[in-house]
């Protein structure tokens, strides 16, 4: 799959957060709302861009669990896996949308590039147990039942999350 | 300034930058991984702790002396909790210590004996890491890394690279080059500073000395070595010799027992380069050259440049090879003109690790062979000399071969610490050649550890402004500003490693003030040296008549990247 990248995107994240070391995670940050995920190609031209080392960079992107370096699928599933979830049986909901979708943990996302599952610690929406979010919209009380629904809905594309 | 009690001592403190080199002061060894009193500090390996008045723990490297201040650097406690901390250390280390390079010279195992760490608990149940050997001068060797970061350090303070620098965290943190990449695949300019600061055997300096064994046990191979001039200030460390003193004769004669054919010397070859260097340098005075002109004798900072400032490229860097380049060409030829039929091999036993990439750049290779075939550093050396069993710091002084023994002249010995390129070719290009002259450039400003000086000299009728340099962070700023324009120099001397050769990666590890004595030993040889002047140096016309003859430029000179 051939990518190319907006340089000239960056450039103007790189100017609306200033060019200056300190802002360096905001401006991962903005790339990652982006794309989903840093890619090498953009990090290596924020490296050269800013000024600082590309091994700065790769440290800060891999030192914080959010960035991504690899490329994630079109829908992010998260799947929380906080105390309170983790009792009102999330682990099962994890298992069926893996099994559904042949990924693990080592390997997140799907071939196709339409899902990535990754687990949370917690979403601050305890009340709401188990939860799981599409795309950043908020699914309560999820059995593994409604997940197999939900997920079958979006490859329908009746799902517009 | 005040007054502090170390167990019990009261100790006097002035300038000192935190407690650690106050206890030092007091003849306290205290231990450390991650100390380096030129680097920022880090505070990682806590090693280091002493005991405050509360009895609570701290770092000594990071806590400022205060005034009346009471602490302990030895108690139960303490030992306990170094204890403890060693044997973490070495739960996840590999511990094949036999067989480590750094076996001896390692400040884990020097350290797990010193607090006499006897068996280590915790199994190591990390996955083998992937060593890399892709560079031409260093080894990278995960499985030994203690994550003190003082290569992280090392390479952003003081070469502003940044090639490695810790990735992941928590039980994953690792050092490591952006995306794992190999060491040959980054920036990295292979001035080994990394290696030459790691306390263990995770950067290691390439080990090439079972080739030169082989070369030397061949009798088809006329093995041909030249020494580089820091290398004979140096050596001595390994053997118990004082600090700084000039051991040329003992290397020289310990060379020969190993078997060496012909032992000369690359002060010599750094008289060449003066010659040629302060020509171009006159012939872009006189004829409008690009300005300043850049040294070219150390071959980190010439991939420093290739990478980040290409435009100084075969431009404002002068076009003169190495003075170990082009002693190997000038050996190739006298080899050519002889009639000797072994083959040869030119070995140069150089401080720096960036010469070995320097030999095996194609530049300097010729119908696949390359002028220099091998790079050794001086620990290289010393690795070589103990395995001989040869009693180093007996032997006798023993003089350098024909037809190049008259060696170098002083200008020629003190490329080996900064400053001293500039100041050979501000003797090359002075007026007045009386000796007097001589004394009055040794203080125009070029000499001394301070990391950018400047100098004004006055030649030819007008004044040149000179910088000096090492280090490639200061490098940087050098560039930066005289490519701002905020400041302009007509020559600026550069260096990779702190002090220059004396201070590089190849060397026994030193910090100043046993640096320092290096370069007293260097200058302190040149004023024992008649010949002052690299053009009075009668080996030059033998040199130019019949070896060189009308090759000069081809022989001399390079156009990078071809």
């Amino acid at each position: 799959m051939e990518q190319k990248f907006d340089f000239g995107a960056v450039d103007a994240v790189i100017e609306m957060h200033g060019n200056e070391q300190k802002n360096l995670i905001t401006i991962l940050q903005s790339v990652q709302t982006e794309y989903h995920y840093l890619p090498r190609e953009i990090l290596e031209y924020i490296a050269k861009r800013m000024d600082i080392s590309l091994a700065k960079i790769y440290s800060v992107a891999t030192f914080y669990e959010n960035f991504s370096l690899d490329p994630k699928g079109r829908y992010i599933i998260k799947i929380c896996d906080g105390t309170a979830c983790h009792v009102r049986k999330s682990i099962p909901i994890l298992e069926r949308v893996r099994d559904m979708l042949g990924v693990s943990e080592q390997k997140p996302t799907t071939d196709d590039m339409m899902f990535t599952v990754e687990t949370v610690s917690c979403l601050g929406a305890c009340g709401l147990a188990p939860v799981m979010t599409l795309n950043d919209k908020v699914y309560p009380a999820m059995t593994p039942d409604k997940a197999t629904e939900l997920i079958e809905s979006v490859k329908k594309g009746d799902n517009e999350a | 300034m005040g007054y502090m009690y170390i167990d019990g001592m009261k100790i006097e403190y002035t300038e000192e930058k935190n407690i650690l080199e106050v206890i030092r002061k007091a003849g306290i060894e205290m231990p450390t991984f991650c100390y380096y009193s030129e680097l920022s500090t880090y505070g990682a390996c806590r090693m280091c702790v002493i005991e405050n008045e509360r009895g609570g723990i701290e770092a000594a490297c990071s806590t400022l002396p205060r005034d009346g201040m009471k602490i302990k650097t030895n108690t139960p406690a303490l030992q306990k909790h170094r204890k403890m901390i060693l044997e973490l250390l070495l739960s996840t280390h590999c511990r094949d210590c036999t067989t480590c390079s750094k076996n001896g010279s390692c400040r884990l195992q020097e350290l797990a004996l010193r607090f006499g760490v006897k068996q280590v608990r915790f199994e190591n149940n990390r996955p083998e890491k992937k060593k890399d050997t892709t560079s031409k001068s260093i080894v990278r060797d995960p499985n030994k890394c203690i994550l003190c970061g003082d290569c992280v350090r090392v390479c952003r303070e003081k070469q502003g690279l940044g090639i490695i620098d810790f990735a992941n965290r928590g039980s994953n943190l690792r050092v490591t080059p952006a995306f794992d990449m190999d060491l040959c695949d980054t920036d990295c300019v292979n001035c080994g500073q990394c290696a030459a600061v790691c306390p263990t055997g995770a950067i290691t300096v390439k080990d090439e000395t079972e080739k030169m064994w082989r070369y030397l046990d061949d009798p088809t191979k006329r093995v041909v070595v030249q020494i580089a001039p820091a290398v004979r200030v140096a050596l001595g460390d390994e053997f118990g010799i004082e600090h700084g003193e000039n051991v040329l004769g003992k290397t020289v004669k310990a060379l020969k027992m190993m078997g060496v054919d012909s032992v000369f010397d690359t002060a010599l070859s750094a008289d060449l380069t003066v010659m040629e260097e302060a020509a171009e340098f006159m012939d872009r005075v006189k004829n409008g050259g690009v300005f300043p002109m850049y040294t070219s004798c150390c071959p980190a900072w010439i991939k420093y440049a290739e990478n980040k400032h290409p435009e100084l490229i075969n431009t404002n860097i002068s076009s003169c090879r190495s003075p170990m380049q082009m002693f190997g060409s000038v050996i190739k030829k006298w080899h050519e003109l002889s009639d000797d039929e072994r083959e040869l091999i030119s070995v140069a036993i150089m401080p720096c690790t960036a010469k070995k990439y320097e030999a095996a750049r194609s530049e300097f290779t010729e119908n696949g062979k390359r002028i220099i075939e091998l790079s050794l550093t001086t620990q290289e050396l010393a690795t070589m000399i103990r395995e001989a069993g040869i009693q180093f710091a007996e032997l006798e002084h023993e003089y350098l071969d024909a037809p190049f023994d008259m060696g170098g002249s002083g200008a020629g010995v003190i490329f080996g610490v900064t400053g001293g390129v500039a100041e050979a070719v501000i003797r090359q290009c002075s007026d007045d050649k009386s000796s007097g002259a001589v004394k009055d450039i040794k203080f125009v400003g070029v000499r001394g550890r301070d990391e950018i000086k400047e100098a004004v000299i006055h030649a030819n009728g007008r004044d040149f402004k000179i910088c000096v340099v090492h280090g490639l962070a200061n490098a940087e700023k050098v560039i930066k500003a005289t490519q701002n324009g905020e400041t302009y120099y007509d020559l600026i001397e550069v260096m990779a490693c702190p002090e220059g050769c004396i201070g590089g990666a190849g060397q026994p590890f030193a910090i100043s003030p046993e640096r320092d004595k290096r370069a007293k030993g260097l200058y302190h040889t040149d004023e024992r040296i008649q010949i002052k002047f690299s053009d009075k140096n009668p080996s030059m016309n033998y040199i130019y008549d019949e070896i060189i003859r009308d090759k000069a430029h081809e022989l001399l000179h390079v156009k990078y990247g071809e």
